[in-house]
């Protein structure tokens, strides 16, 4: 607390010294209030919040002079909106400053204090970032600095704590990291020194993190320093790309591994090919035992310190996000294949204004372990043996989707799509008993253009549920039924089945933003439960100002109105959202 | 923890008396400094980013984000004519994290769009620029000012965003926005 005070006045002493001096300096920032009214609804399960109307709000303020910079975030949470962590809040809310920073930046050098966020490679093995829609926030505290000794190779190094909420965690990380852009560096020994043929790119990097954390287990030996490292490579020439990463980790034991003493390894490789009008993008990424916290006590999104994304699609559709894929940080393994085309305007498909079409597949699979039966260890075991890049028995996900966007005339577009998809719900929802999805979904968008200024947009989507059984050796199954055709097993939760939706949106660019749109679970096992869940919203927009008023009952998801993507959490009432960039 | 904090912070001090040495060698600099990525992946510099004094249009979006590829679409159609009617350059900073930042260059180059791409995976030029949601843009004038800015995207936002682009390529005074 007293370094925050230190530091705060340091702060702006040095801004007011500086305002002094110049006067030309910029202070810039942004906001963002949230406020969302709760109504009791027990069919959709809604949760009751007794204090019926809650809040998030935020304000960045960042001051910026030639090289320097500093800012601070306001933060409360009064309380915090449901689908944010409970931790935000507390039990009576809370509100203060969570991040602040200062900053000086050259061409060699980029040093920052206080708060930052920093990535290593793909961040396997470190990335702290902030995502304020979903209340993920673990950046780290302390120094940063960023050196580029010698054209072509750039050093990073950190120290700090990382933010737990309003605290920091127990864990003390320390990390370095190197970059080396080889055609760069050549040029170190003169202006024709080169490797590769013109237009050819190498690069090579590599990174290392550790934690430290006591060992206060009364049984278990656990390590109170954690090593992680990466290498990484990437090479590119004309239209293709390929990038490899592998990440390893010493043995790590905590709750969320189960204890044990393995190490933890990943691979991630990605090639890409383009040419005008060609995307193709394929992607491996195999992971054993890669949960990395700053805290071995830490659960859920809290000090986590690496990330590991899906190998799989982001969809934004609505009835598409109804079951998103969550990586498997204990051992999984996964493919996609992502190809885009546009065929040219004037040919026989693509017609007079251009069609795009886009095909993707992803699947995801248990990487092949089995316990370690030798293994006798009291205080340094839970051993399993495992076959690092094989694909395991079990199927945890796959889809394929395929998307077409055609635009008709001048004013008229369309957008059509088709995804089937396999989702091991009690795995990655952690609900055992609940079974597989098997979903077939179709979307359609349409577009017109009523003026050059007005625009009416629709969307139909329908999604057809089937509900599977997952056996104790993890064989999928048809579900079983009673004498009246539901379903006993797997168990069901509120939503359940398929669904229909309908959106109707008219804009007046560039200030309003008109939508109604419906989701109706007909399909739900319960006839009680086949709800429509109904939503308006109406958004004015001036500049950067945003200002967005809704009423209705809200599924959980990533939700686009309005121009604007945002995760929203599940709710039901009134809801008003401001924000604008200064 | 305290003595580090100070010692840092007279390190920070000292650092910008120094910029203020360096500030005239960045009179030129039009955007913040942050640390992204070329469309390669290679770090660059946001503050080298520049367009001869000509204006300069920074989109944020990303590929998941519907209406940022409806924008970038439909302004693909009417670059070629706005660079020779105002010299304007897109550069559209991609917010994808690791999770789709591969796909950024396919995809760009799948959808025949020819803005200057960058990728911003960990959001420092987000940060630094204020920006809360994409799509946002900046249309920033020679010296570096942001004469205008809009978040979200609706069909028809390029009309009004080409009559302030002409008033800033002919230096004229932005009004009535």
């Amino acid at each position: 607390m007293k370094s925050l005070v230190l530091f705060t006045s340091i702060f702006f002493i040095s801004v007011s010294l500086l305002a002094q001096n110049q006067g030309d300096g910029t202070i810039g920032g942004n906001f963002q209030i949230d406020v969302q009214s709760y109504s009791p609804d027990s069919l959709i399960g809604a949760q009751n919040v007794p204090e019926k109307v809650r809040s998030n709000a935020f304000l960045n303020l960042n001051y910026t002079k030639g090289n320097f910079s500093a800012g601070i975030r306001y933060e409360s949470y009064l309380k915090e909106i449901l689908g944010f962590s409970p931790n935000w809040g507390g039990k009576e809310g809370n509100a203060g400053i969570g991040y602040r920073y200062a900053r000086y930046t050259n061409d060699d050098l980029d040093v920052t204090i206080g708060n930052f966020y920093e990535q290593f490679g793909n961040g396997m093995i470190l990335r702290t970032y902030e995502e304020r829609g979903l209340g993920l926030d673990n950046a780290l505290d302390g120094v940063r600095a960023k050196l580029t000794m010698v054209k072509g190779l750039q050093i990073t190094g950190i120290f700090g704590k990382q933010r737990s909420f309003f605290n920091v965690g127990p864990g003390i990380v320390r990390g370095i990291d190197g970059e080396l852009l080889v055609e760069d560096f050549l040029k170190n020994f003169g202006d024709n020194v080169s490797l590769l043929p013109e237009g050819w790119r190498l690069r090579f990097g590599g990174g290392i993190v550790s934690k430290y954390e006591q060992d206060t287990d009364p049984t278990l030996n656990l390590p109170e320093n954690v090593l992680a490292y990466n290498t990484r490579m990437t090479f590119q020439a004309d239209g293709f790309a390929l990038d490899a990463e592998y990440a390893y980790k010493i043995n790590d034991p905590k709750t969320t591994n189960v204890n044990t003493f393995n190490p933890g390894r990943a691979l991630y490789v990605n090639a890409s090919y383009s040419a005008p009008g060609l995307g193709i993008n394929v992607s491996l990424k195999s992971l054993d035992n890669m949960d990395f916290r700053s805290s071995r006590r830490s659960q859920l999104t809290d000090l986590v310190l690496n990330y590991l994304p899906a190998v799989t699609k982001q969809y934004t559709y609505r009835l598409l996000t109804l079951y998103p894929y969550a990586t498997q940080p204990n051992g999984e393994i996964g493919l996609q294949a992502d190809v885009l085309y546009t065929f040219p305007k004037g040919s026989f498909l693509g017609g007079k204004y251009g069609t795009s079409i886009n095909i993707n597949y992803s699947r995801v699979h248990s990487i092949d372990s089995a316990k370690n039966i030798s293994d006798s260890n009291a205080i340094e075991g839970n051993l399993y043996n495992t076959n690092f890049l094989s694909f395991g028995k079990r199927l945890f996900f796959d889809d394929i989707n395929v998307e077409i966007q055609k635009k008709w005339s001048k004013d008229f577009k369309t957008n059509f799509g088709y995804m089937r998809q396999y989702y091991l719900k009690e795995l990655i929802e952690l609900l055992p008993g609940t079974g597989a999805i098997r979903s077939d979904v179709i979307t359609s968008e349409f577009i017109y253009s009523l003026t050059t200024t007005k625009t009416i947009r629709f969307e139909l989507q329908h999604m057809s549920v089937e509900h599977r059984k997952v056996d104790a050796e993890g064989k999928d199954k048809d579900a079983e039924k009673d004498a009246n055709g539901f379903i006993i097993s797997p168990k069901l939760d509120n939503n359940n089945g398929s669904w229909i939706y309908a959106l109707a949106e008219y804009t007046i660019a560039p200030q309003w933003f008109i939508s109604l749109f419906n989701e109706y679970n007909y399909g739900n096992e319960d006839p009680n439960r086949r709800l429509n869940y109904l939503s308006g919203n109406i958004i004015y927009v001036k500049d950067a100002l945003r200002l967005s008023v809704g009423y209705g009952r809200v599924r959980g998801g990533i939700l686009c109105v309005g121009g604007v993507c945002r995760p929203v959490p599940a709710s039901n009432g009134f809801s008003l959202s401001v924000s604008s960039t200064f | 923890m305290r003595t580090m904090f100070l010692s840092l912070s007279l390190m920070i001090l000292s650092l910008c008396c120094l910029s203020e040495m360096h500030a005239q060698d960045n009179a030129k600099q039009v955007i913040p400094s942050a640390s992204i990525k070329n469309i390669k992946g290679e770090k660059v510099n946001s503050g080298t980013i520049t367009n001869d004094g000509k204006p300069i249009l920074l989109n944020f979006w990303a590929t998941w984000c519907k209406p940022c590829i409806q924008e970038l679409s439909n302004l693909s159609s009417l670059y070629d004519e706005w660079k020779e009617t105002t010299g304007v350059k897109i550069v559209a900073v991609s917010v994808d994290d690791v999770r789709n930042s591969a796909k950024v260059a396919p995809f760009v180059n799948g959808k025949r769009w020819e803005y200057e791409v960058y990728l911003d995976e960990n959001g420092d030029l987000k940060r630094a620029m204020n920006v809360n949601n994409v799509p946002h843009s900046f249309l920033i004038d020679g010296n570096g000012k942001v004469v205008w800015q809009h978040n979200s995207y609706a069909p028809g936002d390029e009309e009004k965003l080409y009559e302030v682009l002409k008033q800033v390529a002919a230096g004229q005074e932005v009004t009535g926005h």
